[in-house]
């Protein structure tokens, strides 16, 4: 099939592998800042094809997972306001709060839709004028320009039944948090390749510049992140941190400016609470006062109780790369996808969910 | 378990289906036959002796056998390319018959209907009904009708029930799979699944999306004809939660390991087009003309032939082995050489589908 087939040639993996076991000579531990990477990884194998001395850690790079239990729980306190009818992206229904899920909340009677964009938000605002109708805003720079228009669009309507309760995030900060802990000792960075299209490559030059870490920016093919396991194996070998773009077909060095302006028309850079990462200044996005009333958190006044921690579960240590998902205690025995208990379980692109469905060991 | 409620994930057909089916129905309905786990009841003929769960001793007659099963059909939309939910739930009952190797007779029709539906809509799906049972060569022969207030049903839900017969030479279940044996399917994957979540969303694409639903008995007794007895151990056909979760519960019904080819499983471009936009896995999107057999090695070349030769079946193919190693566990060799499992669907990946 065009456009997916060439990006999974065995071929062309052989010999990105090939170059990769040649050109490394010391051990090197990468991480792959998205959610997305972890499982393209895990689901094509890939980690069973690199040599055993590239360490490959997942990170922060789920927006569903770094969401703090405090936000979960105001947004299912939401949930509950007579009436309104809340709706948000597929893994966030199912994602444990300190007590319940929005799932939980739907069960109890609660409104809770799930759909795949947020003009399908202004879509049931739209047919159900007599009624609220919150979306709930996760994600990266790659969702916020599509909610920051939706907004746009709601004002342009006057459509005065739709609000957003924003919980977006901004990557590269997190990644400097992650640096700046020095925790764990990285010698790259698979860059996010969706968010990369949005923010442009040159968004990244703090890191060879500051950390002297090299970003290889990534697609989700195999062979787009095998290469890019090429570049930055290529870059630490030669001692020379840059940024390489292996996803040229979507990333340019400047990104995509209509999206910046309108997120930055719409939305203003707050600091924001990270599961794993606490508070990290400057990389939340908060509605600007001029659209206060599409604000959900200013509209909806909603006590959601006290903030309780899920107990032994590790999904803060695994968003910061510190442990691989299997060394969670709870790990395929409490903490299933079945009955998640932390996020990274449950979303489409948390870590943990990506080793328990794909990186158990086959034998 | 007292303060749960019904989540919709419990009857996704994935993890939760089974533990809601295990902890709860199986528990207070706990007979032998039930227990089974099979598409269909086995059951022995009024009159005449023996536990149908159990093969023939040796040097006895055999009997022919009862099957017997019930499925409920609430799909959304009502008509969709390819079908309609009384055509689905004339061959879902069909097929769950052939999967226990009956010969599918005579099928029972309860309708669940909201006020307001229009009566032209009705007439459509009972007229398809009619001709779907007619080409399948079997009887619908009871029914019954509900009327409920506007709200109470989402326009039309539809439960069948049916009866076959199974030739005493017939020995099918999910726990006969053996090491050794050649994992076939019948067709592509994920038509069914995608053509309805695709009606939902909106999406269109260049090849349009068309669901498999079709009768299966043909096909059935093709295959059966062509292998010697006793040579084909189980039948499935993958609907709720798709391939992938049909091959973990034959694993782990049989003890056995399934190592399946990734390359090797036929999947059409539209499919994959429209699982790559959504986010989904074709492993794990329902089909509703497709089976999924479990052949004995010195029959599988016969099997794959009668399968090709069948209209349904032109894109058949070998997809996999039962091993002994790994028991319980599906391994996927993936396009690029290296293994990994493949699990059973957890949650829901779709909405209400079948």
């Amino acid at each position: 099939m065009k456009y997916i087939d060439e990006f999974r040639d065995p071929d062309l993996a052989r010999a990105l592998l090939g170059r990769i076991e040649r050109r490394s000579r010391q051990p090197v531990r990468l991480m792959e800042f998205c959610g997305g990477h972890t499982h393209a990884i895990l689901r094509y194998g890939l980690r069973t094809l690199l040599p055993d001395h590239v360490d490959l850690r997942s990170g922060p790079g789920c927006p569903v997972c770094v969401t703090a239990n405090a936000d979960l729980d105001r947004a299912i306190a939401l949930a509950h306001v007579p009436g309104l009818i809340l709706t948000t992206f597929g893994d966030m229904i199912r994602v444990p709060g300190s007590a319940h899920t929005l799932q939980d909340a739907k069960a109890a009677g609660a409104d809770v839709r799930m759909v795949y964009s947020t003009l399908d938000a202004l879509k049931v605002a739209r047919v159900n004028p007599d009624r609220q109708v919150v979306f709930l805003g996760v994600g990266f720079e790659t969702t916020a320009p599509t909610v920051a228009a939706a907004i746009a669009q709601a004002e342009a309507q006057g459509l005065e039944n739709f609000s957003v309760l924003s919980l977006h995030k901004l990557t590269p900060p997190a990644t400097r948090a992650i640096l700046d802990a020095g925790e764990v000792q990285l010698q790259g960075i698979i860059g996010p390749g969706h968010v990369t299209t949005i923010i442009g490559a040159d968004a990244w030059q703090f890191l060879p510049q500051d950390y002297g870490v090299p970003l290889a920016v990534a697609g989700f093919e195999p062979l787009d992140i095998l290469r890019a396991v090429a570049d930055l194996v290529d870059m630490i070998e030669e001692g020379r941190p840059g940024i390489s773009n292996s996803y040229a077909r979507s990333v340019s060095p400047e990104g995509n400016p209509t999206a910046l302006s309108i997120m930055d028309q719409v939305f203003e850079v707050v600091p924001a609470e990270w599961r794993g990462l606490g508070t990290v200044p400057g990389s939340g996005l908060a509605i600007r006062p001029e659209y206060a009333r599409f604000d959900a958190g200013r509209r909806f006044e909603v006590d959601p109780g006290p903030t309780r921690e899920h107990r032994g579960c590790r999904c803060g240590d695994v968003l910061r790369g510190t442990v691989t998902p299997p060394q969670c205690p709870l790990f395929g025995k409490a903490c299933t996808p079945a009955r998640p208990i932390g996020p990274c379980m449950v979303s489409a692109e948390g870590a943990c969910a990506a080793f328990y469905q794909f990186g158990r060991d086959p034998l | 378990m007292s303060d749960e409620v019904i989540l919709l994930a419990h009857g996704s057909g994935g993890k939760l289906s089974h533990d809601l089916v295990e902890r709860l129905f199986l528990r207070h309905f706990d007979n032998p036959t039930l227990l089974q786990l099979d598409d269909a009841a086995v059951l022995p003929m009024p009159g005449m002796s023996g536990p149908a769960h159990q093969p023939p001793r040796a040097g006895q007659p055999a009997n022919p056998r009862l099957a017997f099963t019930t499925d409920s059909y609430v799909v959304s939309p009502l008509f969709f390319p390819g079908g309609d939910i009384g055509k689905l739930a004339v061959c879902g009952t069909v097929n769950d018959l052939s999967m226990s190797g009956a010969r599918p007779l005579w099928l029972s029709a309860g309708f669940i209907i909201e006020e307001g539906l229009p009566l032209a809509d009705l007439e459509r799906i009972v007229a398809s009904m009619a001709s779907t049972a007619e080409e399948a060569g079997v009887q619908i022969v009871a029914g019954d009708t509900k009327v409920v207030d506007r709200g109470s049903a989402d326009r039309l839900f539809i439960n069948t029930a049916g009866v076959g017969v199974v030739a005493p030479d017939v020995e099918m279940s999910g726990d006969r799979g053996r090491a050794g044996d050649v994992v076939l399917i019948s067709g592509t994957i994920g038509d069914h699944g995608m053509t309805i979540m695709t009606q939902r969303e909106g999406l269109q694409f260049d090849s349009p999306l068309v669901s498999d639903c079709a009768a299966l008995n043909g096909m059935v007794a093709r295959l059966l004809a062509a292998v010697p007895a006793g040579s084909i151990h189980c039948l499935r056909d993958p609907t709720r939660g798709g391939l992938a979760t049909t091959l973990n519960e034959l694993a782990a019904r049989s003890g056995v390991g399934i190592e399946v080819e990734e390359m090797a499983v036929p999947v059409r471009d539209a499919v994959r087009g429209s699982c790559e936009l959504l986010g989904l896995d074709p492993f794990y999107v329902a089909n509703e003309g497709k089976l999924v057999a479990l052949v004995a090695p010195q029959a599988a070349s016969a099997a794959l032939t009668a399968l090709r030769a069948h209209p349904l079946g032109g894109e058949a193919n070998v997809i996999g082995q039962v091993t002994a190693d790994h028991p319980g566990r599906v391994v996927l060799r993936t396009a690029l050489g290296a293994r990994r499992v493949l699990d059973m669907l957890v949650g829901e990946q779709l909405p209400r589908i079948c």
